[in-house]
């Protein structure tokens, strides 16, 4: 294809997309097209599944039944969550080993807020009302996004998400309202999960590389910074009402912006984190690895298996 | 009769609550996301039981006692599941393994206690022989899958069932409360049910190219509150909230 | 080599009367452990009362290079909707 064939292509591509119609798998797209959903649709995918762990965590040892048969129901979403995005990056033509492989090296990345511990069980809350509050916003644009099978993927999980941010806050709720112990317990967590909840927003608008880009392919409606603006405009209200603190001592109402305004972020945090030496990088990734590792002869024998009565079927057939 | 029937309530969701304890600590950790969600979805139905159970007895017990105080609260010796749902997550050939034995019987055990004389009694009986049903769909389907797969497989699921065979006699032994309760028509005569159970485990093991361990010698003692060192580790998890931050509410 | 668990696509019907829709898709080993999946990953909250699981190599799809004669034809023939046909206002029930 020439040159010329190839811009023009693009432009009627573009085109589509400006007429807010969705690009399918089997449509000719740019290769950057491509390459770039595929980065950001498998790194979502594996923040969902390493996402897991820090909640996984606390399943064992939750404090009622109550809240450990929703602490499991929302991990579990988070095993599907993930497993709809890798579905839908596969269309793309990668393959589910290709994605695990480029995870388990650390070719490709997942959300950084992942790579910090779960002391608490406070933090269960602290992780449901930021985090997911966090994500949610990042979430709801995508379920507008151009290429298809991303947009519908996000939709199920957008509609299963609503759950785990209620959840979340509503153990925070309960702890804030409880005895002192309790209220410590809720503070603390707040106190931990502030900060990297901000971050997972992403680097600010002038460290961001892809942002332009993305926008017009629309796997970006709002700038890092408004994203983060707003996250902490909906959730400061939230910390009111319960009672607690947020840890930043910077935090005021600006009421010509009708915004926050905040503190300094510790981006040196950010950076080190997602440069692999955050306090839990190493054993999410070992985790990872070792339960795919591990998992190698079971999904052999499932595969040897389907074959042998692939095989015994055939032989019936003659 | 109420002491009985509290503790005959006791003595099946405890079974439940093990197992579903046991299962939930394999959550991220599966040989691929998809049985991830599915050990996750039975661990999930089994706590479901377990707080059904739990509220009944609460009210049977007739104090401010809630499901978590007796899911929680109780000492080591007062916990009455079967040896077989405390061992450990080894590999998955030992979680299928342990998940199996254990389908084979609560899938008949359930399937008789729609009859019980005790209304609640059956209608959870009822409600949860659907899922129970999936279960062992779920754990046969494995068994046969590892046990005939590749020779690696078949090794380890050999291993795992031979490991467990000692505890599967236990699950037909009788206490005193169970004894009392199938007096009265409420509970199930589980020694009716052995002979079914091993025709039923000998079928998928052949089906599964895998040997029928020699029974030689059963371990019992887990429904009398007599239990291996695993529930001790196991308890100090799942009670560690509620002792540690006592009488709050979450 | 090694063979890895093939791609399944996912259909369900949520009530009996509606027509089976694609939800996505899923690794399995055999036909069997994909519907199971299927159970588990897309009908968790009671959205399902049948699944259709087909190998995703089974699925023969048409080529979007190919929409113009596949299905710009059909945009033209307006006759088929039932808007094309101006009745009085007096009629009703058609």
């Amino acid at each position: 294809m020439s040159e010329e064939q190839i811009k023009n292509l693009e432009a009627q591509f573009n085109a589509r997309i400006e007429r807010d119609e969705k690009i399918e798998p089997k449509d000719w797209m740019p290769e950057k097209y491509r390459k770039t959903h595929i980065r950001q649709m498998s790194q979502h995918a594996h923040s969902e599944i390493v996402g897991m762990l820090p909640e996984g965590n606390w399943i064992t040892r939750a404090p009622s039944l109550r809240r450990k048969v929703a602490l499991l129901a929302k991990v579990q979403d988070e095993a599907g969550h993930g497993l709809y995005l890798y579905s839908a990056t596969e269309t793309l033509g990668i393959s589910r080993e290709e994605m695990y492989e480029q995870l388990h090296t650390g070719k490709a990345k997942y959300s950084s807020i992942f790579n910090y511990p779960t002391l608490t069980w406070a933090d269960m809350g602290a992780i449901g009302w930021l985090v997911d509050g966090a994500a949610i916003i990042n979430q709801v644009p995508l379920c507008n996004t151009s290429y298809g099978p991303y947009a519908r993927a996000m939709i199920r999980v957008c509609k299963e998400e609503s759950f785990h941010q209620r959840q979340g806050f509503e153990i925070m709720m309960k702890l804030a309202k409880g005895t002192p112990e309790q209220k410590d317990l809720a503070q603390d967590a707040l106190n931990r999960w502030w900060w990297p909840s901000l971050m997972m927003l992403g680097p600010k608008d002038e460290e961001s590389i892809h942002t332009e880009q993305s926008m017009k392919w629309k796997l970006k409606r709002k700038s890092n910074d408004d994203l983060r603006q707003q996250f902490i405009d909906q959730t400061v209200p939230q910390a009111d009402l319960i009672g607690l603190t947020i840890p930043d001592p910077e935090l005021k109402w600006n009421k010509e912006r009708g915004s926050y305004d905040f503190g300094p972020i510790n981006w040196d945090e950010f950076w080190q984190v997602v440069k692999g030496y955050g306090p839990c990088n190493k054993e999410r990734i070992k985790a990872r690895v070792g339960a795919w590792e591990e998992g190698e002869w079971v999904r052999d024998a499932a595969m040897a298996y389907a074959d042998k009565q692939a095989n015994k079927n055939l032989n019936k057939a003659v | 009769m109420k002491n009985n029937l509290y503790n005959y309530i006791l003595g099946i969701a405890d079974n439940s609550l093990i197992l579903g304890q046991r299962l939930g600590q394999l959550c991220g950790h599966g040989p691929s996301l998809e049985t991830d969600i599915a050990c996750t979805n039975i661990s999930l139905d089994l706590f479901g039981q377990v707080r059904s159970y739990f509220q009944y007895a609460a009210k049977i017990a007739g104090d401010q006692r809630t499901e978590d105080d007796i899911a929680m609260l109780r000492k080591e010796r007062d916990y009455k599941n079967v040896l077989l749902v405390e061992q450990p997550n080894t590999n998955f050939a030992f979680t299928i393994g342990r998940q199996f034995l254990f389908d084979v019987y609560h899938l008949a055990f359930l399937t008789e206690l729609q009859n019980s004389n005790d209304f609640t009694l059956s209608v959870i009986a009822k409600k949860c022989v659907k899922e129970v049903s999936y279960h062992l769909r779920f754990s046969s389907d494995w068994v046969k899958r590892l046990g005939n797969g590749t020779p690696v497989s078949k090794e380890k699921m050999q291993e795992a069932i031979n490991g467990l065979w000692t505890y599967t006699d236990e699950l037909f032994y009788q206490t005193n409360a169970d004894k009392e309760m199938v007096f009265e028509g409420i509970g199930v005569d589980v020694t009716k049910l052995k002979n079914n159970y091993y025709s039923h485990i000998n079928n998928i093991l052949l089906e599964a190219t895998l040997e029928i361990p020699e029974s030689k010698w059963f371990q019992t003692g887990g429904k009398e509150g007599i239990h291996s060192e695993h529930l001790g580790y196991l308890l100090s998890d799942l009670q560690y909230m509620q002792r540690t931050y006592p009488n709050m509410e979450w | 080599m090694k063979k890895s668990w093939p791609l399944w696509e996912v259909f369900v019907r949520s009530k009996n009367g509606l027509e089976h829709r694609h939800f996505g898709s899923l690794h399995a080993a055999d036909a069997e452990m994909a519907l199971e999946n299927a159970r588990d990953v897309y009908t968790r909250r009671n959205e399902g009362v049948s699944i259709w699981v087909v190998e995703s190599k089974n699925i023969t799809a048409s080529n979007p290079s190919n929409n113009g004669e596949l299905f710009e034809p059909a945009q033209d023939k307006v006759y088929r909707h039932p808007t094309f046909y101006k009745l009085p206002d007096e009629i009703k029930h058609m």
